[in-house]
């Protein structure tokens, strides 16, 4: 297995050295100097200011100490838009809280969606599986923006104003266990809300296939009680479409949601992210897609390995 | 035939199944009694019904869509299998009646082990501890003659080929000792001589264990080897029942001559003409005839067929006699 595992990790190395090329050059297609100056700036202060940001050096040079900073772990370059604070700080503070919103959410969506993908699968075509997908397609049917917009009005101000004292946060963060349920509760129902629907109504494809699979037969015939066809039998089965879809999504749990984190003011890898693509923030942006097109090369090599220890008919070679 | 008590006695069964388009009867008024150590074949054309009565047996249909006649009695051993609740009718699956299924490449579970898939009938039948399961296990590996099944029962299904894992299915039909065996094609899908192979062990394994076999089949070379009667099934009713041998030296209802009929004969393949086919299509369940259900296909066809549904009745008075629903059957000569 490690050979696969190294062997997949070479095979990636001109995939990621490629993202990274690729994002530089497209970056560079801006200008991120004018902005940062003031309005009475002159050509030596621009001069000067691509010299500070390493601009002026010829663009091989600048991948260069790009790569070096990657693969030494190295992220101690300085914001351009907060001077003083490296990127690897800002990575530090970021990735913890998009993880304390994007974890719990993707494990009660994935959780309640696989049950009642089952329970819809196990009574396909009658009332209570027809109301399972009615209420699926409903809810991928609503924009993100809504279920945002509605939950801060409703379950956080209105919620506010008939008890009284604030239940959830509308906007703003502090870290902390203790402060987890006021400032995270909320944005993660959301979020469970709006991918419950794919979801479900992709588990629940899945899952039909495997009840229709002559195994299922095979284990009623053996006199299996139906608890045991469905978690053992099926969802063993299930397990590699199942895998490939939550594996997929880990990489993004580090960039987080960039539209909760910014309508509910959380500081996360999105929102930090999205303030570093408008101010042109190169470092940042750099340090964050590194991170992320790592993580999801590593996703991807996990999934295969994760593909053999559920399925006995794939082996690594 | 022995004229002991029969082991199951079906009486009168209908199947009935809610569909999009109405309810269709894809059994109507199937009887027959099974004795110990017998093996009944089943045979006719996809959508006979073959399946849906055995299935009916074990009720492994799926029970929202499907209802039973009122008067539809499957007796075994005094109890009627369709009135029993499904933790009941769990006990009894794998236990005192099992099946197996036409394709072993899918019946089997990928991702478990075949012992694993053994022992888990075990599991469920018996009070056998883990280790003792496991013994069990490779008994019955042994049993339906699985080379080296002490390093086979840790491999799973993929590792072996097509027969191997009927041999697989059939050790977990049996490893309960059920009373009677439902063998739904066991042989289709695989090739000639595994087929006669597995024909051959399921024979053996009846002799040891006294199992009663249904077999159900589309091909009658299967049921001349295996079978000890035979229940021949078209459009969802029994159209005739007689021991093997007379089934095939004397067919009493004109399906079942055309059945023989299109059969090749050794020897005489190549100098004979085409094949006998027998001409149009079985009637579609939503629209049956109102007469006997071969009618329009059939040689035979007089005026009163086309109106009147013929009832299944002996011919002679032996207890074991064949039965025939015909109004003309053939005779000695035909």
């Amino acid at each position: 297995m490690w050979a696969f595992i190294i062997r997949k990790l070479v095979y990636n190395i001109p995939v990621y050295l490629a993202i990274i090329f690729l994002l530089m050059v497209l970056l560079r297609q801006r200008d991120p100097v004018t902005g940062k100056l003031g309005k009475n700036a002159t050509q030596e202060d621009y001069i000067s200011k691509r010299k500070e940001f390493g601009l002026d050096q010829p663009i091989y040079l600048q991948y260069g100490v790009l790569l070096k900073s990657i693969f030494t772990f190295d992220f101690s370059q300085e914001s351009w838009n907060e001077p003083g604070v490296t990127v690897g700080e800002k990575l530090r503070t970021a990735v913890p809280r998009s993880l304390a919103l994007t974890v719990p959410a993707l494990g009660i969506t994935t959780v309640i969606s696989i049950f009642v993908a089952m329970l819809s699968a196990f009574y396909r075509g009658r009332w209570i599986d027809r109301l399972l997908v009615f209420c699926a397609v409903l809810g991928m049917s609503v924009s993100f923006l809504v279920y945002i917009i509605f939950g801060q009005y409703f379950g956080a101000y209105k919620l506010q104003q008939w008890l009284g004292t604030p239940v959830f946060s509308i906007h703003g963060y502090e870290s902390g266990l203790l402060n987890w349920p006021f400032f995270m509760l909320l944005p993660v129902l959301i979020s469970v809300i709006v991918s419950m629907g794919y979801d479900t109504r992709f588990y629940r494809a899945v899952m039909v296939e495997e009840t229709q699979a002559d195994y299922i037969t095979t284990a009623r015939a053996k006199g299996a009680p139906q608890s045991k066809v469905m978690f053992v039998h099926m969802l063993r089965n299930a397990m590699i479409p199942i895998v490939t879809r939550v594996m997929i999504t880990l990489p993004f749990l580090v960039t987080g949601s960039i539209l909760l984190e910014e309508f509910f003011g959380i500081p996360g890898m999105g929102y930090v992210l999205l303030s570093a693509i408008r101010n042109d923030d190169f470092p940042v942006v750099e340090g964050f897609t590194a991170v992320f097109a790592g993580l999801f090369i590593m996703s991807i090599i996990a999934t295969d390995i994760l593909y053999a220890v559920f399925d006995p008919r794939v082996r690594l070679q | 035939m022995p004229d002991e008590q029969p082991i199951l006695k079906v009486r009168d069964l209908c199947t009935r199944f809610k569909t999009g388009r109405g309810i269709v009867t894809a059994v109507d008024g199937v009887s027959f009694e099974l004795y110990s150590g017998e093996t009944l074949g089943v045979v006719g054309e996809s959508g006979c019904g073959k399946t849906v009565t055995n299935k009916s047996i074990i009720r492994l249909l799926p029970e929202h869509v499907t209802r039973y006649g009122e008067g539809s009695v499957v007796d075994y051993r005094g109890t009627n299998l369709l009135e029993l609740k499904e933790h009941q009718m769990r006990a009894i699956r794998g236990n005192e009646i099992g099946m197996i299924f036409q394709e072993p490449m899918t019946a089997l579970n990928p991702v478990f082990t075949i012992g694993w898939q053994i022992e888990e009938a075990l599991q469920y039948h018996t009070d056998l501890s883990p280790s003792q399961r496991r013994t069990r296990a490779i008994e019955m590996l042994r049993l339906v003659e699985m080379p080296n099944p002490e390093k086979r029962i840790d491999e799973y299904p993929h590792q072996l080929s097509g027969g191997m894992r009927q041999r697989v299915v059939i050790a977990i039909a049996l490893c309960c000792e059920p009373e009677i065996l439902i063998a739904d094609e066991p042989t289709t899908a695989l090739d000639v001589t595994i087929q006669s192979q597995i024909l051959r062990l399921m024979e053996g394994l009846k002799q040891k264990t006294g199992t009663a076999i249904i077999l159900i089949t589309h091909d009658l070379g299967v049921v001349a080897q295996a079978c000890d009667r035979v229940i021949v099934m078209y459009a969802g009713q029994i159209v005739e029942m007689a021991p093997v041998r007379q089934l095939f030296h004397n067919p009493k209802h004109p399906y079942t001559k055309a059945l023989l009929d299109s059969m090749p004969k050794p020897g005489r393949a190549g100098h004979q003409k085409r094949l006998p086919a027998i001409e149009g299509t079985v009637p579609s369940l939503f629209n049956l005839p109102k007469g006997c259900r071969f009618a329009e296909r059939c040689g035979h066809r007089q005026n009163n067929c086309e109106t009147a549904l013929p009832d299944l009745i002996a011919i002679g008075n032996e207890p074991h006699s064949s039965k025939v629903r015909c109004f003309y059957p053939l005779g000695e000569t035909a």
